[in-house]
């Protein structure tokens, strides 16, 4: 790669300690514009400043920059009604903003562009170190330098073993200690802390696995939503979801074959106090089936604990009321006879909101609107309805009808939950509003017909996805915190021993220890263990540094770069 | 007790706690105004023990960098104690005020944003008495009193709510996981806040002396900075506590995707408060590599440093009230 430093590290700790070889730019300084190298050297150029710290920084920063929009402005994957609103009340701005694909920036070619740049300048950077850092784990450690005295942690002292049991002595020391020691001639050399540079490298290619993962859930799985009203079954199948979104490389004959019935939707909210109202447990209680053959069993699906199925994962998203409804036409005969899933116009209330077609009345068609009330009360000055309570106490809905052309026959996609064309197609009828309690029948003036709130059912809306890369991304961003941790926690240090004859038959001992970052108290550890109780007192060990298992220090001038060398990282003009 | 009675009592404690780092926060800052004289007089021989004791660990204290040959007067307050001394009280107050709004309403305190933020508040605070512990940075003590203050009286004025019980969606094992993390490393970034502020001045003030070329003015001239360490020690603080807190932001954040796969069906999906989360991850990541990079580190890795904290705060209360989202509870 870009380095000309040697792998080994020697004892300058400046070289140590400053920032991924594979992050500096040449050390060569070529010119600071390549002449008449070619299209090879312009590559090999390119490929230096995508690998820089720097290059690095630069797409950071848009990443983050770029992901703010996705923020600010609404996004068709979340919310794409609320991009159609957007569009609506800005006219001018978005269209443009949409070429610039601000609706859909995770999406955006220019987002990818960004952190694809990034993973392989990350890439560029970490894998060359990731072999580096294997070779140097098997490597021996490095020889004791020359002069021990110069190390940043040293301390020398006289004994009357020979110079050959303080080495034996200090291989077992350092051994016990899980240095990896290595002897040679009159000194011993010894190196541990390798977690420190493993934990960087797996938090860099976690991340990259992750990106993979992410990209492999959004190809291979799906999502879909589908609201389910109490007493109905789902099929998994294509055609009766709600909204379906695929990945690309999705192939819908995959589907699994599962089926869901909802027997029973129950809420419970808090009934006193100034948080009356509050919901504070949902539970729809299913019955479902891996495939048509396998045997059916129950669940109870809540909130925060989803219901595994067939490979797919099924969450209970949303839900609300379904009022029961018969339409008579003005021949008596029945028109539409179902539940209609009603929206919540308020949470704190679940005053609802819902239309009823029926397509089918003749000789006119009919069509209603109706707001429900589930705790009916009369409102404070008593001439309005109020729903005091969000569970279906005293249900009451109020019902305003129509007849006409509900504009079913012309193909057009309509809402469920809207009735089109008021006043124009459809017209109301005139007396048509009624309070209904559960069973009463209201019947239309004119002879139109007539309407009969028979009950309430709940519906639940629930989402279900497949995603491949969800175990992938889970393991990934495990190994990143992991990592990430150790790479903070765990420093790279070297011990050396060297014993040598001294005067009167004694022998002198020099330990040197140079540790990435701050020194820390191990060192001075060491070499009171290897003085042993029969030196023990005769002079006092230099200070004993703060205690060793502070992770900051020496992991925080591990990050640092070194006056004087530091220079290094940024390419020179 | 009956949970009204613990509801009230967090309420009270919340008042004394307010109070007590009120007062806490003017004994630090008449510490970092007036109170270095006195103690370089009185405690230089302690000091220096220290300095030889932490073998050159220059954010333990630097040696004052006033006169030290200063009379010896007559003490007329030990400011510095004191403050330590209120802000401990207010400490132990403040962690009753979560304990007893927890038991009041028996679920973890931390489930909305009058409560998450109060216990944000408790997290720097605690964070700082750790640095006041280890490494003696008793000069962030008025800047981190002064942001808990002022993180409570918001937290009392603005976003107040009663005890009662959570929404379906947080009645999850997850909510001890996820937000106490999230709440740990908020509240540690806080402190880290303060020490890369007070580093962007004193290099300021660094840079201008050594400009001037001049000696280094007398304590009374060069004002508080005076009393604060090199900007070498605070810059080498803050990133400590960033180092600290990072991991932790990463977890908190891994361990919100996995409750969202959990609660919502998806683990990421854009939703406002993660793209902040994110944004605010990113530019941490990117403050700790330009510490590391030359031509970077120092003055512009600091502002990455803020811009990330900017971004934090930003995420806690930006969030919640310009967009519509998925954690529109805390």
């Amino acid at each position: 790669m870009t380095n000309t430093q040697d792998t080994e590290i020697d004892a300058d700790e400046a070289a140590a300690t400053r920032a991924p070889a594979a992050r500096q730019a040449p050390g060569e300084s070529p010119p600071s514009r390549p002449r008449g190298i070619g299209p090879f050297g312009w590559l090999r150029w390119g490929w230096r400043q995508l690998t820089t710290m720097r290059t690095a920084l630069i797409l950071l920063f848009l990443v983050a920059l770029g992901a703010v929009p996705g923020s600010i402005l609404p996004q068709r994957g979340q919310a794409p009604e609320k991009v159609a609103a957007y569009f609506a009340d800005h006219k001018t701005v978005a269209p443009w903003f949409d070429r610039l694909s601000l609706f859909d920036v995770f999406a955006a070619p220019w987002f990818a562009a960004i952190y694809i740049l990034l993973f392989v300048s990350l890439a560029g950077c970490v894998l060359p170190r990731a072999v580096k850092h294997y070779r140097s784990m098997r490597a021996r450690p490095p020889a004791a330098p020359r002069n021990l005295g110069r190390l940043p942690q040293s301390e020398s002292y006289e004994t009357d073993a020979s110079p050959e049991e303080v080495l034996a002595e200090a291989r077992a020391l350092l051994r016990k200690r899980r240095f990896r020691v290595d002897a040679e001639g009159d000194a011993v050399a010894s190196e541990k802390g390798y977690l420190g540079e493993t934990g960087n490298l797996v938090f860099h290619l976690a991340l990259l696995a992750l990106l993979f993962a992410l990209g492999m859930g959004n190809l291979f799985g799906y999502r879909g939503n589908v609201v389910v009203t109490e007493g109905r079954t789902f099929a998994n199948a294509l055609s009766h979801y709600d909204q379906f979104t695929p990945g690309r490389a999705f192939d819908t004959d995959e589907m699994a074959p599962f089926s869901i019935s909802l027997d029973k939707f129950s809420a419970k909210y808090e009934v006193s106090g100034d948080k009356r109202g509050q919901a504070t447990d949902f539970q729809a209680r299913l019955r479902y089936r891996d495939s048509p053959d396998s045997p059916e069993r129950r669940y109870d699906l809540k909130v925060n604990h989803p219901l595994k199925a067939g490979g797919a994962k099924i969450y209970l998203i949303n839900h609300g009321y379904a009022p029961t409804f018969t339409v008579r036409d003005a021949k008596g005969q029945v028109a539409y006879q179902d539940s209609v899933p009603f929206l919540p116009m308020e949470t704190r209330t679940y005053t609802s909101e819902g239309v009823i077609k029926a397509p089918d009345a003749a000789p006119e068609q009919l069509a209603f609107y109706a707001i429900l009330w589930p705790t009916a009360v009369a409102s404070g000055d008593g001439k309005q309805i109020v729903s005091a309570f969000p569970d279906a106490l005293r249900p009451v809905v109020t019902v305003s009808s129509f007849k006409g052309d509900i504009g079913l026959d012309s193909g057009a996609p309509q809402s469920v939950y809207k009735l089109e064309g008021i006043g124009k197609t459809l017209q109301p009828i005139k007396g048509g509003q009624k309070l209904l309690k559960p069973g009463e029948t209201f019947t239309l003036p004119g002879g139109a017909g007539s309407i009969t709130f028979d009950g309430l059912k709940q519906w639940t809306s629930l989402s279900i996805n497949h995603d491949p890369g969800r175990i992938p991304a889970l393991i990934a961003a495990i190994l990143a915190v992991v990592g990430v941790a150790a790479s903070f926690a765990v420093r790279r240090r070297r011990v050396w021993v060297r014993a040598s004859a001294g005067k009167g038959g004694r022998t002198v001992v020099q330990v040197g220890g140079l540790t990435l970052g701050h020194p820390t108290a191990e060192f001075d550890d060491i070499v009171t263990a290897l003085r042993g109780p029969r030196d023990a007192g005769k002079a006092p060990a230099a200070d004993a540094d703060e205690d060793g298992a502070d992770a900051g220090p020496g992991a925080a001038e591990r990050a640092d770069a070194e006056p004087g060398t530091g220079s290094a990282t940024e390419p020179k003009e | 007790m009956s949970s009204a009675d613990l509801a009230n009592l967090s309420d009270k404690l919340m008042l004394s706690t307010v109070v007590l780092y009120i007062v806490a926060m003017v004994a630090y800052a008449a510490d970092l105004g007036f109170g270095r004289r006195r103690r370089a007089a009185v405690e230089a021989p302690a000091e220096a023990r220290v300095l030889v004791g932490t073998d050159g660990e220059p954010v333990a204290d630097a040696p004052p960098s006033g006169p030290q040959d200063a009379p010896a007067e007559r003490p007329k307050a030990d400011w510095v104690r004191l403050a330590v001394l209120l802000n401990v009280l207010g400490w132990g107050a403040h962690l009753g005020v979560l304990v007893s709004r927890g038991l009041a309403a028996d679920r973890w305190p931390w489930a909305n944003m009058y409560e998450f933020l109060t216990a944000i508040a408790f997290a720097a605070v605690t964070a700082y008495l750790v640095v006041l512990w280890r490494y003696k940075a008793r000069f962030l003590g008025a800047f981190v009193m002064l942001a808990a203050v002022v993180a409570l009286g918001v937290a009392n004025i603005w976003l107040y709510n009663s005890v009662g019980p959570v929404v379906p969606a947080l009645n999850s094992y997850w909510i001890a996981i996820h937000v106490t993390a999230a709440i740990i490393a908020t509240g540690s970034f806080t402190v880290a806040g303060a020490s890369t502020i007070l580093y962007v001045l004193k290099a300021r003030q660094e840079a201008k002396i050594a400009a001037a070329g001049g000696p280094a003015p007398s304590e009374d001239d060069a004002g508080f900075l005076a009393r604060v360490p090199s900007s070498e020690a605070l810059d080498r603080l803050a990133l400590r506590v960033t180092m600290f807190a990072f991991p932790i932001w990463t977890a908190a954040i891994i361990m919100g995707a996995i409750w969202a796969d959990e609660a919502w069906g998806r683990y990421w999906g854009w939703d406002p408060k993660e793209i902040w989360s994110f944004v605010t991850w990113i530019i941490y990541a990117a403050y700790l590599h330009a510490r590391a990079t030359a031509g970077w580190k120092g003055r512009k890795a600091a502002i990455l440093s803020l811009v990330a904290f900017a971004a934090l705060l930003f995420n806690f209360f930006g969030v919640n009230y310009m967009f519509s989202g998925l954690h529109s509870y805390a």
